[in-house]
C-alpha cells in the first residue's frame, strides 16, 4: 500500500483498513518531524489550501492550519461569520469563487451532514471533511486511533467505550467506523434518548450503565453534550446527566484496571468529565491534540500526492 | 528480459566496505567530530555496516549514527507514490562533519533532498557523500560522491539492484539490463 484508495477524505466510512494504516504510518513520521527543532518540511510548497469553516472551531481549525503550514502549503482562511455567506451566497458559489483563485485543496467544516460529499461532486479540488453536522469527523477519528495505538501499542482486539451524546456526535460515528475497521471492539454508552435509533445496525455494544461500560473497556472516549445541536430536551438536567454519566476520580479509581481516558474537546469540565480526571495521568487529551497535527499532515500529504 | 550481471558478490562487497572504512579513517581520524547519516530506505544498510565496521576497527562504541528519510523533501513526490520511512537522528549535527551514505548514486535527486532534510537538524560543518555504486553517466544534478565503492557506466534503462543480508538474505550487487 503506497497510496490512498480515495481522492478526498469525506468520511471514515469510505476508507479501507489499508488506507487507515497508511495514514497512521505516515503520521508517525510526521510526529517525529514536528518534534524537531525545525518543524517544517517543504512537501506541499506548491499547493494552496483553503480552510472553509462554516461552523465554529478552535482546535480543528488551528490544527489544520498548523499542519498545512508545517508542510509549507499556502493557506487561505475563511469563516462564515465574516463572509458573503451572510449575504445569501450558496455553498457551491462560495467555493467556486475561492477555487477560481486557484486553490488545490479545500478543508471544510459545515453544520449540514453530507456537505463535504455534496461539494466533492461539484467541485474540482480535493476535499477534506473537517466535520459535517452530526455525520462524520474523519481526522478526529484518525487522531484518536493514532493516540490509542501510540498508548496501547495496537488497536486490534482492544475495547473502546464511547460515552456521552452519541446521537449528535460526528466524532462517535467516525470513531466507530475507524475502530471497527482496525479490529477493535466498540461500545457506546449514554442515556437512551441520546442513542441513535439504528445504533444496533453499526455492530456496536450498547450500554446505559456508565460503571459497566468503564469496567468493560480499555479506553473511554468521553464526549461532550452537544447542546448547540439539541433542539429539544433530551434529559432532565445537566446535573442529573453528570451524576449518571459524568466521569470522576472516584469512579476511575474504583475500577479493577487502569483505563485510558480520551476526550475530543472542547471539554465541559464538571459535566462529562471532572477536572481531576481530565488532568490525570490516565488522560491522553493533550496527546490527542499534539497527534492531531501529525495526523492531519499525513492526510494532506497523502491526498496531495494523489494525481 | 532483464539479463542480470553480478557487479559485486558477497566477498567483494565486504572488501569494498572495509576499504571505504579505511578511507574514512584516513580523513576523519578517530571520528570525534564526525557523524554518519544513512539515507532511507536503502542507504541505511550500508551505513550501519560501515558504522559497525568503523567501531570494530577504531575500537570505540560511540560513533554517532542516524538514519534520514528524504520523502518530505523530494521534488517528485507527486509523480510517483512514496511512502515515508523513519528518521532517527538523536543528536544535533550543528558544527559536525557529516558523512552521508546511500547505496546507489544515480540522478542525484535523493542526495539533493537529503541535503535539504538534514538542515532540520542543524548546520553541519562539512558534508561528504559515500556511495556503494556510482552510476556516473546518469546524473541530473551537479552532485558527486567523495567515497565510492564502485563506479559503473550504465544507461538509464538498466537497473542496479543492491541486496543486503539483513533484508534480502544475501550480499550482492547486480546490474539488470534490457536486451
Amino acid at each position: 500500500m503506497t497510496k490512498l484508495s480515495t481522492k478526498h477524505l469525506l468520511g471514515i466510512k469510505e476508507l479501507t483498513a489499508d488506507d487507515i494504516h497508511l495514514i497512521l504510518h505516515t503520521a508517525e513520521n510526521f510526529k517525529e518531524v514536528i518534534n524537531r527543532p525545525i518543524k517544517k518540511v517543504p512537501s506541499l510548497r506548491d499547493i494552496t489550501i483553503a480552510n472553509l469553516f462554516f461552523e465554529n472551531s478552535t482546535r480543528t481549525k488551528l490544527s489544520f492550519e498548523l499542519a498545512e503550514k508545517r508542510l509549507s502549503a499556502d493557506v487561505v482562511n475563511f469563516s462564515s461569520g465574516s463572509s458573503s455567506v451572510k449575504k445569501g451566497e450558496t455553498l457551491i458559489d462560495t467555493v467556486n469563487n475561492i477555487l477560481a483563485m486557484k486553490v488545490d485543496m479545500v478543508v471544510m467544516r459545515h453544520p449540514n451532514p453530507g456537505a463535504a460529499v455534496f461539494l466533492s461532486k461539484h467541485i474540482d479540488a480535493k476535499i477534506i471533511n473537517a466535520g459535517d453536522g452530526a455525520h462524520e469527523h474523519p481526522t478526529q477519528a484518525l487522531l484518536d486511533a493514532f493516540s490509542i495505538k501510540e498508548k496501547l501499542g495496537s488497536i486490534k482486539g482492544k475495547k473502546i467505550a464511547i460515552i456521552g451524546d452519541i446521537l449528535h456526535s460526528r466524532v462517535a460515528l467516525s470513531n466507530i467506523f475507524c475502530l471497527q475497521k482496525l479490529g477493535a471492539e466498540v461500545m457506546v454508552c449514554g442515556p437512551t434518548t441520546l442513542m441513535p435509533k439504528y445504533i444496533h445496525s453499526l455492530g456496536v455494544k450498547v450500554e446505559h450503565d456508565l460503571r459497566k461500560a468503564l469496567e468493560w473497556c480499555d479506553v473511554a472516549n468521553m464526549l461532550r453534550i452537544q447542546l448547540e445541536r439539541q433542539d429539544i430536551k433530551y434529559f432532565p438536567s445537566l446535573r442529573e446527566y453528570t451524576m449518571l454519566f459524568g466521569l470522576n476520580k472516584d469512579i476511575l479509581d474504583s475500577l479493577s484496571k487502569k483505563i485510558v481516558v480520551m476526550h475530543p474537546g472542547p471539554i465541559n469540565r464538571g459535566v462529562e468529565i471532572t477536572s481531576d480526571v481530565a488532568d490525570s495521568a490516565q488522560s491522553i487529551i493533550l496527546e490527542q491534540v499534539e497527534n492531531g497535527v501529525a495526523v492531519r499532515m499525513a492526510v494532506l500529504f497523502l491526498l496531495a500526492g494523489r494525481a | 528480459m532483464m539479463k542480470p550481471r553480478i557487479i559485486l558478490d558477497s566477498k567483494l562487497l565486504d572488501i569494498t566496505v572495509t576499504r571505504l572504512c579505511y578511507q574514512l579513517i584516513e580523513i576523519h581520524n578517530d571520528f570525534s567530530n564526525t557523524v554518519i547519516i544513512g539515507l532511507q530506505p536503502r542507504g541505511i544498510f550500508l551505513a550501519s555496516r560501515i558504522h559497525k565496521k568503523l567501531q570494530e576497527i577504531l575500537k570505540r562504541k560511540d560513533i554517532k549514527y542516524g538514519s534520514l528519510d528524504t520523502t518530505f523533501y523530494r521534488d517528485d513526490f507527486r509523480q510517483k507514490e512514496l511512502v515515508p520511512n523513519a528518521t532517527s537522528i538523536d543528536f544535533i549535527i550543528e558544527g559536525k562533519n557529516v558523512i552521508m551514505v546511500d547505496d546507489v548514486l544515480f540522478t542525484g535527486r535523493t542526495i539533493r533532498a537529503g541535503l535539504d532534510a538534514m538542515l532540520a537538524f542543524g548546520r553541519p560543518n562539512d558534508v561528504e557523500l559515500l556511495v556503494l555504486i556510482d552510476r556516473r553517466l546518469s546524473r541530473h544534478l551537479p552532485i558527486q560522491a567523495k567515497y565510492i565503492g564502485k563506479v559503473i557506466d550504465s544507461i538509464a534503462s538498466e537497473k542496479v539492484k543492491v541486496e543486503w543480508k539483513e533484508t534480502d538474505g544475501v550480499d550482492k550487487v547486480t546490474l539488470l539490463s534490457n536486451d
